[in-house]
């Protein structure tokens, strides 16, 4: 069942051009130019229920705004969309009641309060049932690991004790639908992936519907089976994470480990060299070339190991984000642009 | 309708309990607005006094007003003795307590442009319920340590009531015209607020609202003492309703139809504001561009 659709969504600021200099702004009082930003163009795209979706895209490719409008915030300038069967800028009380925004830059709770009292006000604007609140709270504090830390004020709360705060806040009123702006972002490794593994396996329990936004490719790795790429207002990809990669990478990473005791040169007429420090060398190989090589280099030196890895993410997605600037890229991969 | 009761009790109490978390500021913040009323009371005292020793100046004459009981030496300004000007001045300290919103616009204009907004936008919640709520435990939290204070500066300078207490009906009217005056001034700043939708910073325009205020609400003096064409003026804005108005209701300036004029009045404005900033916000709303990421 779709839960998410949206048909033609298009959102645009008109946004002040400051010229350089005090002169400017004074003639700035006077007179003004503004340029039209076209933050969101054109955007259709159906989730159904219980998917949790990455929209990934370089900064200022829409993502963020998309949100946005999703959460009923801001209004498009064109296009239409429905959550749950509700378009989402009205705002009414009952779709606002079904599902939660969590902005990883924004504070959402009481800063000079415990966060146990920003709860106690989200039970009562939210309307929960006192049973259910405290067996929520309970099982979220649990799955957390935050139970001792909610009488302490959120302003002497640690980055990643705050956002898992957050997301309990947001999760009280049990949302059907969820939508995550970078919600690990400035966390340590260790806060990132506790809160991975927390939104698992809270989506896999409830199946609810995430949209998540992050700069982190190990949250899109660990959690999402489906990628939306996002630049320049427009859906450029949509589709699986390994989608990506054979897309966007048709290379692979070969790590050859050489026995002892031999000479190691001319390798670069095998690919492109990333890393030798023998008896270990990287290199990057086309994906149709690997046999072929592999097999010209088993044949001509002695080797211990061999690995052969798909490219890291962050690679992929950093050249998918270059490529899609490049419509001639994608001119030759139509079957893939939604 | 218990749900609704029960949200807005829940978020008066985390209001209060919020503005208690400085208590060492939020105490020593309170007290201090206690220093202008003594300066005050000095500053009219001498005035007064100076009228006294200028021969022939024992009345000065403004627009308008009765005349007083005598004062201190039996001098008069526009038909206020010295008592009658010390009582009317903590008189209007007390309609400013209710009708003064420190921080509103200005706050609500912040949050609109640095975008913390967004979390009432999301919510299940109105609001400019939640701030009302939130203004009303602010107010609280305010009154519950400005009381001693409030009734002390009451106590020492009683003998400047020389008319004693009012009938309670007027003491009644006084309630409603302060509690109509806490609504008033807070549609009326919330107004000021929303316009940062538009103007994004309202703080030159909230510096233009306090002097107007302090001028024609009745805050620097007793509005009766205008001339005309300014005392037709006065009549006409809502300012007076801030100061003015409350203080002049318990000093029974005002009394009988005028007296139940002005309350329908003030309340005519106050419904005038609720839907002027319920337009505004619904419009702000509409225009909002999500600032702050």
């Amino acid at each position: 069942m779709a839960i998410i659709e949206l048909q033609g969504l298009a959102k645009s600021y008109r946004v002040y051009q400051k010229q350089e200099g005090l002169l400017a702004s004074f003639r700035g009082l006077l007179r003004r130019q503004y340029q039209e930003i076209h933050a969101v163009r054109c955007v259709d795209l159906t989730v159904q229920q219980g998917e949790f979706v990455a929209f990934l895209g370089p900064n200022g490719a829409g993502k963020t705004t998309t949100l946005k409008l999703l959460s009923g915030v801001i209004s498009p300038s064109g296009g239409g969309a429905r959550v749950m069967g509700h378009v989402p800028w009205r705002r009414e009380n009952s779709y606002r009641r079904r599902f939660a925004l969590v902005m990883g830059q924004k504070n959402q709770l009481w800063w000079d309060l415990p966060a146990q009292e920003s709860f106690r006000l989200h039970q009562q604007i939210y309307r929960i049932a006192p049973e259910s609140f405290q067996r929520t709270l309970d099982e979220l504090t649990d799955l957390l690991n935050v139970g001792s830390l909610v009488r302490q004020p959120v302003r002497e709360l640690s980055l990643g004790e705050r956002m898992k705060m957050e997301l309990i806040a947001a999760m009280l009123h049990s949302p059907d639908v969820l939508f995550l702006d970078e919600p690990t972002i400035g966390l340590d490794v260790v806060a990132q992936h506790k809160i991975q593994q927390f939104l698992k396996f809270y989506q896999q329990q409830r199946k609810i519907t995430i949209l998540l936004t992050s700069h982190y490719m190990k949250d899109v790795a660990a959690l999402c089976q489906r990628v939306v790429i996002i630049a320049e207002g427009h859906i450029q990809y949509d589709g699986s994470l390994v989608g990506i990669i054979d897309r966007f990478s048709g290379e692979k990473v070969v790590t050859l480990q050489f026995a002892e005791d031999q000479a190691i040169d001319s390798l670069d007429q095998y690919g492109t060299v990333l890393d030798a420090q023998p008896p270990k060398v990287r290199l990057r190989i086309g994906r149709s070339e690997v046999p072929k090589v592999l097999a010209a280099i088993l044949n001509r030196f002695t080797i211990d190991d061999i690995a052969v890895e798909d490219p890291p993410l962050e690679d992929v997605i950093a050249k998918a984000f270059l490529q899609v600037d490049d419509p001639a890229g994608l001119e030759s991969h139509p079957d893939r642009l939604a | 309708m218990y749900e609704t009761a029960r949200c807005w009790w829940t978020i008066l109490r985390i209001g209060l309990e919020e503005r208690l978390v400085y208590r060492g500021d939020f105490a020593l913040g309170t007290l201090m607005r206690f220093l202008p009323i003594v300066t005050q009371v000095f500053l009219w005292w001498a005035i007064f006094d100076t009228i006294q020793q200028v021969p022939g100046a024992r009345s000065v004459s403004g627009g308008g007003g009765g005349g007083g009981a005598g004062g201190a030496g039996g001098a008069t300004i526009a038909g206020y003795t010295l008592s009658n000007m010390i009582a009317y001045y903590l008189l209007s300290m007390v309609s400013r307590a209710f009708s003064s919103m420190p921080g509103l616009a200005s706050g609500g204009a912040l949050q609109i442009r640095n975008g913390e907004i967004k979390k009432f936008l999301v919510q299940p919640v109105d609001l400019m319920s939640f701030m009302l709520a939130n203004r009303v435990a602010h107010k609280l939290a305010y009154y519950s340590v400005a009381i001693l204070p409030f009734a002390l500066v009451f106590f020492f300078c009683r003998g400047y009531f020389v008319d004693g207490w009012p009938a309670p009906s007027v003491l009644a009217a006084y309630a409603a015209s302060l509690l109509m005056g806490f609504l008033l001034g807070f549609f009326l700043e919330l107004s000021i607020g929303l316009i940062g939708f538009w103007f994004l910073e309202v703080s030159s325009l909230l510096f233009l609202y306090m002097l107007l205020t302090f001028f024609l609400s009745g805050h620097m003096f007793p509005l009766d003492m205008l001339p005309q064409p300014w005392r037709y003026l006065v009549d006409l804005l809502p300012l007076k309703y801030l100061a003015y108005f409350p203080a002049a209701v318990f000093l029974e300036k005002v009394t009988g139809p005028d007296l139940v004029r002005g309350l329908w009045i003030e309340a005519a404005w106050i419904a005038f504001f609720v839907v002027f900033a319920r337009i505004m916000y619904d419009r702000g709303v509409r225009r909002y561009s999500g600032f702050g990421g």
